[in-house]
């Protein structure tokens, strides 16, 4: 790139003076509470020198966990200014996780939202010699918590602001003194195997790869932006961080975790990153709200949004749309689309991006029929997040998009998605083997499987290990039909099975609150999720929705004997306190098949359901066992013409 | 802070309580407990005002208190919750925590109606406070729901809301936790506390959980058939020979 490449610390010097634009807002006690750029660096500067004089030093390990809080980002921003490195941490990992992730980067100093996660810590201190203080940010509850090593946010501040009296310059010193090529983030990604990994990200890294997809967007200082996803996504880094100093937008802090859809209404953002669950959980919402709404409504909807999926279908195929039809469409905006997206808080919308997984197409044409512009992106922690998009007028349903500009992305003779670029990460931390396994010759292994299609768009298919085939040598993507599956509003989560077998099963976990709704409906009456889940009606019911599956799956020739011959619904939810998916929700197939192997057995066994007992994980960390009986049923699959 | 001296109270010929006299003292948490029926309820309708004892008198903060209806007693400082939830089910959450501040309200029934000018500044100074109760309960995203609407724990959460909205010096709540599951409960329980750490109330509060009531209360009172058989520390209570065998029944004896 031709024009000069500045540290996050020069970057918000340059915006330190600016008192009139808004840099991040945060509902508390039902109003949101603004800060402009000069409030941030104020805020930062302080709390900078507070970690200086409690003797922070370049290099030092800061890890942030909580919420999206703005005092949680400016206390990120502050370890980087004067030389620290964030590492930020997942608020609702379980200790063992948080443990690893402390011990392995050495964190010296945490900051942590409130009592609850300040108590994680305190469980942990013991085992972490490297740390030695914890900052908490709200006082609610702190007032027993005397012990030396703990401070507020507030009183870091305040000897900041002495320490500043004895060192006036060392603040702008400190940041102006950084280099580009310096470390500032390593965020651990949690992974499907084994221990969470240190990706080590250099300011240059992630200011150049930020700036990378705003030189082909049109991303303004005038943009609002929702911070809610973990602080410990890189995703959420990018954009809330980086993209805010770059670009010079405002982010916005929802007031708790249950008010953002609401939070978001008020907000109306313009730009928005969700990975593809949210989109998913929307969508069944309205799914579900549709249901209950009345008669007239319900017609309305179906038959508009019937013409936006044939309108939005024929554009994304470039083909022209018939007068008739556009008339019709405008209608539906009046009507439907509009009420709709600003009910959900997409009203102003501009760019939504979803990346982190697949997003099922179907769930992905529903909101681009509706009008929102949402386009796939696809990245990795690795790589600072995204290296493809998709440019406005090129968005396909079944692809990533192209490379951004200076990103090459090349298949390897195995199939798997190569990259090269300069936001690529400096390796894993503390892990030689790993990086020397992932960084080959400066290309990235993805360890994803894709395609480059006719347009030079990026497809990928699935995890390059979970690709496999059946016996009689049919591919066989697991992933890509689970998101298949997961489009219907009953399935929340979906475990496909099938390599080297000779047929396809599954285990499906509902959406208990629209399978819930449902059998309310049909005045079915449960007791628990293992219940409702075992119900003939509910096995009925997912029998439909498989079939719909098995129909999609035989209109594409290679995918056709993937179809699914048999399915159980699983007794409990697939959780991430069991370890059974990861904290982003991928499923961790190895550790499922171990965990789950007497029901895959009887899957492929003829027989008629299967007894189980397994341990579940409370939210307090109690233990407990289910037992249950779990039937498997068949399902008819399609075949000939 | 209050003292009730040999309370009676009759429905007919039933003696709800017979002469029972109990103190709470100023920043305490004070658990009333006993078998169903033993009064516990009425003690606390007549703190609060609804029932008058015959005999028997009060005293609030040093001076004695004459019979008088419940709301005089609110604006003494006293607030309460019920054992049956009792909010304005189709009232937002914000307004039923409102009518927690109805007493601190100074506007007459014209400059509200007006509404520019003091009503306006007096409502925004309420709604601050309300909004602190919110946030404090961390009931953000109930705000603009209908109460009734809630689940039944929730509910219970704004009563409680409510009443601290209020900014009691006592509060008095009658079974905050019935009908709560474990979870549930020990948030409310952390609340009773903080309230009472953070805020400074002094807190009444009747409860079966014993569990629950021997973790948070300084001191117990026992009550059965309308009189107090026993008062002190959770430990105490608890060794008590006289309230093991209300709540156990003699057994082995002949």
């Amino acid at each position: 790139m031709e024009e000069k490449i500045y540290t996050l610390p020069q970057l918000l010097l340059q915006r330190k003076d600016i008192k009139d634009k808004i840099a991040i807002r945060e509902k508390d006690y039902g109003i949101w509470q603004s800060y402009s750029f000069y409030d941030y660096f104020e805020n930062v500067k302080k709390f900078a020198l507070g970690l200086a004089s409690l003797g922070l030093k370049r290099g030092d390990m800061v890890s942030v966990i909580g919420d999206n809080r703005p005092q949680l980002y400016w206390a990120q921003m502050a370890a980087i200014c004067i030389g620290g490195i964030s590492v930020p941490l997942y608020q609702d990992a379980i200790e063992k996780e948080l443990e690893y992730i402390l011990k392995h980067s050495g964190a010296r100093f945490i900051i942590a939202e409130d009592q609850e996660q300040v108590d994680k810590m305190l469980v942990l201190k013991e085992k972490l010699p490297n740390l030695e203080f914890i900052i908490y940010d709200d006082p609610r509850g702190m007032r027993h918590y005397n012990q030396p090593f703990i401070k507020s946010f507030i009183h870091i501040q305040e000897i900041g602001v002495e320490f500043e009296k004895d060192h006036p310059e060392f603040f702008e010193n400190e940041s102006k003194k950084g280099n580009i090529d310096d470390i500032c983030f390593i965020n651990y990604t949690s992974g499907t195997t084994g221990n969470p990994k240190g990706v080590v990200l250099t300011h240059a890294n992630v200011v150049i790869n930020a700036k990378l997809l705003s030189s082909v967007e049109d991303h303004r200082p005038t943009d609002q932006v929702m911070a809610y996803l973990p602080m410990a996504w890189i995703g959420d880094a990018i954009i809330s961080l980086i993209m805010s100093l770059n670009i010079g937008f405002t982010v916005n802090c929802p007031e708790a975790t249950a008010t953002v859809m609401h939070d978001m209404r008020e907000i109306g953002p313009t730009m928005i990153l969700c990975p593809p669950r949210i989109w998913e959980n929307v969508l069944t919402s309205v799914q579900v709200k549709m249901q209950d709404a009345a008669w007239i409504k319900q017609k309305m909807y179906e038959f508009f949004i019937n013409v936006a999926q044939r309108v939005s279908s024929r554009k994304m195929k470039h083909q022209s749309v018939s007068l008739g039809l556009q008339l019709l469409y405008s209608l539906g905006e009046f009507f439907v689309y509009g009420p709709l997206r600003d009910n959900l808080g997409f009203g102003k919308i501009r760019y939504a991006y979803t990346g982190g997984a697949p997003l099922g197409p179907e769930v992905f044409q529903f909101y681009r029929s509706i009008g929102v512009n949402l386009k796939q992106i696809y990245g990795l922690t690795e790589t600072s997040a995204m290296c493809t998009y998709q440019p406005d007028k090129d968005v396909k349903l079944h692809t990533v998009g192209k490379p951004l500009p200076e990103v090459e992305v090349k298949i390897s003779d195995r199939g798997e998605v190569l990259i090269r670029s300069a936001g690529l990460f400096q390796g894993y931390f503390k892990n030689p083997e790993a990086t020397s396994e992932t960084l080959k010759d400066g290309w990235l292994h993805t360890g994803d499987a894709g395609f480059i299609d006719k347009d030079k768009h990026l497809v990928v298919i699935d995890r390059a290990k979970d690709v496999s085939t059946l016996a009689d040598g049919t591919i066989f993507a697991p992933q890509y039909i689970e998101t298949k599956l997961k489009f219907s509003p009953y399935i929340k989560e979906a475990v496909t099975l099938g390599q080297e077998k000779d047929y396809v099963t599954t285990m499906i976990n509902i959406h208990v609150d629209s399978v819930g709704k449902w059998a309310e409906r049909r005045t079915i009456s449960y007791t628990s999720y293992t219940d409702l889940a075992q119900k003939p009606q509910v096995y009925d019911l997912i029998y439909n929705e498989i079939k719909k599956v098995n129909a999609s799956l035989f209109e594409e020739e290679q995918l056709r004997n993937a179809q699914i011959r048999r399915f159980l619904i699983l007794h409990k939810e697939l959780d991430p306190d069991d370890a059974e998916i990861t904290r982003t929700r991928k499923i961790r197939r190895g550790f499922i098949a171990e965990k789950y192997a007497d029901l895959i057995e009887a899957l492929y066994s003829g027989k008629e359901g299967v007894e189980v007992k397994t341990k579940i994980t409370y939210m307090d960390g109690r233990t407990a066992n289910i037992c249950a009986f779990l039937k498997i049923r068949d399902v008819e699959i399609l075949t000939g013409e | 802070m209050l003292e009730c001296k040999n309370v009676h109270v009759s429905f007919g010929i039933l003696k709800a309580l017979n002469g029972v006299s109990l103190h709470i003292e100023k920043g305490e948490i004070l658990a009333i407990i006993g078998p169903n029926g033993a009064g516990k309820t009425t003690m606390i309708n007549v703190i609060s005002g609804v029932y008058h004892p015959t005999p028997g008198r009060i005293f609030f903060e040093g001076k004695e208190r004459t019979s008088m209806p419940p709301h005089p007693v609110a604006a003494l400082g006293i607030a309460r919750t019920f054992q049956n939830v009792a909010l304005f089910k189709g009232m937002r959450v914000l307004d039923n925590i409102m009518i927690g501040r109805h007493l601190h309200m100074r506007s007459g029934f014209f400059s509200q109606g007006i509404y520019w000018g003091f009503g306006q500044k007096e409502e925004i100074r309420h709604r601050e406070a309300v909004e602190r109760v919110i946030d404090w309960l961390e009931i953000e995203h109930i705000r603009k729901v209908p109460a009734g609407m809630l689940p039944y724990g929730l509910q219970k959460r704004v009563e409680l809301g409510r009443a601290l909205a209020a900014e009691p010096k006592l509060l008095l709540l009658d079974e905050p936790m019935a009908g709560m599951n474990l979870e549930e409960k020990e948030d409310i329980a952390r609340f009773i506390i903080d309230a009472n750490e953070e805020l400074g109330t002094t807190i009444a509060l009747i409860e079966h959980d014993m569990g629950v009531v021997m973790d948070i209360s300084d001191r117990v009172v026992v009550l059965d058939y309308g009189e107090k058989i026993a008062e002190g520390t959770p430990e105490e209570i608890k060794n008590n020979e006289k309230v093991i065998k209300a709540y156990l029944g003699t057994a082995g004896r002949r």
